[in-house]
């Protein structure tokens, strides 16, 4: 067990606070997850990776803790907040700053957005692996992943960056 | 509406396109990899919107990267409630030994006392037969080269310990795929080292140096195996 917690707390970590927002949570997100791994370890059937097999549960527990939070309401409002902000003093000064820029404006993106970004670039999932996590088609994998792109093509386009797409 | 149509038709991503992200990420087969490269070599548009993706795909992994990482309670947390899980249901291992025990607890104190003079009887003579041996045959030393340069160096295998390696597995690597491999080689986890790596035991028996690089290089030519390098 040590092993395992050695080798994938700090991405279930990351996964977790990237969804809930919040560290506290997302600390204790890698408790439950772990001691879930613990006690379901036999019905684990080695059919995807074990990488896979944690973001899944990861992901599972997030959206619960979410849901206590009843906060799902108030990111969307987060999200808002971000595309209005065109003419505010800190977007302004991003706009010198492309990469700055393009990480607030991945903050921005909606949760299922900000999910599917996160597996696919950072955790390096593949689509059948995303699909598996996400419990969705593979083909809505693809497109979601599309239209998360435009999304953050349109904050940045609102926070003043110009990328030449789309 | 006709335009209607038509713009959405427009707007809707091409196959390569939605493959983009996940060839930046090094996540596709070879087969879609091919198509993909081809389209890039041939489109300047879709190799513009690579060149974005590119730069996603980098700035994605410089925010999580400083998320940093979690603080000691929550493996204090977890380890706590573990040590406060019920105990688990005994394994396989504790099912034979009760059987054993309960085929002893059947039999007569008679039948148990005739089994444990014959177990002593046999005990005895095995002790025998291996002291008759050792006075014939003082196999367990070993000369140094040090000790006498001019004649070849004399080791015996007796008390050397089994061959071992540092492994490091593939980052997709199942573990069905890794207890197979653990089977073909007769090897068994016994550690792990830092950068993720593994140290491997091959069977119990001791083996030659050339035996063991010959299996290191088998073992890193297996499709699972990024790694192996031989350990002591």
């Amino acid at each position: 067990m040590q092993v395992l917690y050695g080798r994938h707390h700090v991405r279930v970590f990351r996964f977790g606070l990237r969804l809930v927002r919040d560290e506290q949570v997302a600390e204790d997100l890698i408790s439950e997850v772990f001691l879930d791994v613990w006690r379901q370890a036999g019905k684990f059937e080695g059919r995807s990776a074990v990488s896979t097999w944690l973001l899944a549960i990861t992901r599972f527990k997030a959206l619960s803790a979410l849901r206590r939070r009843k906060d799902l309401e108030l990111e969307d409002e987060a999200a808002q907040a971000i595309e209005d902000t065109s003419d505010d003093p800190e977007v302004a000064a991003t706009k010198k700053d492309t990469s700055a820029a393009l990480r607030k404006c991945l903050g921005g993106l909606s949760r299922e957005h900000r999910e599917i970004v996160d597996l696919v670039y950072y955790h390096e999932k593949s689509v059948e692996e995303v699909a598996e996590i996400v419990g969705i088609p593979e083909n809505t994998v693809k497109t979601r992943l599309f239209y998360a792109r435009k999304k953050l093509a349109e904050l940045l386009k609102a926070a003043g960056v110009e990328r030449g797409w789309p | 509406m006709m335009a209607l149509s038509k713009k959405m038709l427009e707007d809707e991503p091409s196959e390569v396109e939605l493959l983009l992200p996940w060839h930046a990420a090094g996540r596709l087969n070879a087969r879609d990899t091919r198509r993909v490269e081809d389209a890039l070599a041939s489109d300047p548009a879709l190799a513009r919107q690579y060149a974005v993706i590119q730069e996603e795909y980098a700035e994605t992994i410089a925010l999580n990267e400083s998320l940093g990482a979690p603080s000691g309670n929550a493996m204090q947390k977890l380890f706590a409630a573990i040590d406060a899980e019920p105990e688990r249901r005994p394994a396989v291992t504790a099912g034979w030994a009760a059987r054993i025990s309960g085929f002893f607890s059947e039999l007569s104190p008679r039948t148990l006392a005739w089994s444990a003079t014959v177990g002593a009887v046999i005990v005895v003579a095995q002790a025998a037969v291996i002291g008759t041996v050792l006075m014939k045959n003082p196999s367990g030393s070993f000369q140094t080269a040090s000790l006498s340069m001019n004649e070849p160096v004399v080791r015996t295998l007796s008390g050397a310990a089994p061959p071992r390696a540092l492994v490091r597995f593939a980052p997709d690597a199942r573990v069905a795929d890794i207890t197979a491999l653990l089977d073909k080689y007769q090897a068994s986890i016994i550690g792990n080292a830092n950068g993720g790596m593994f140290r491997l035991q091959f069977g119990d028996q001791a083996m030659s140096r050339d035996d063991l690089n010959s299996l290191v290089n088998k073992l890193s030519s297996e499709k699972i195996v990024n790694l192996a390098v031989p350990a002591s």
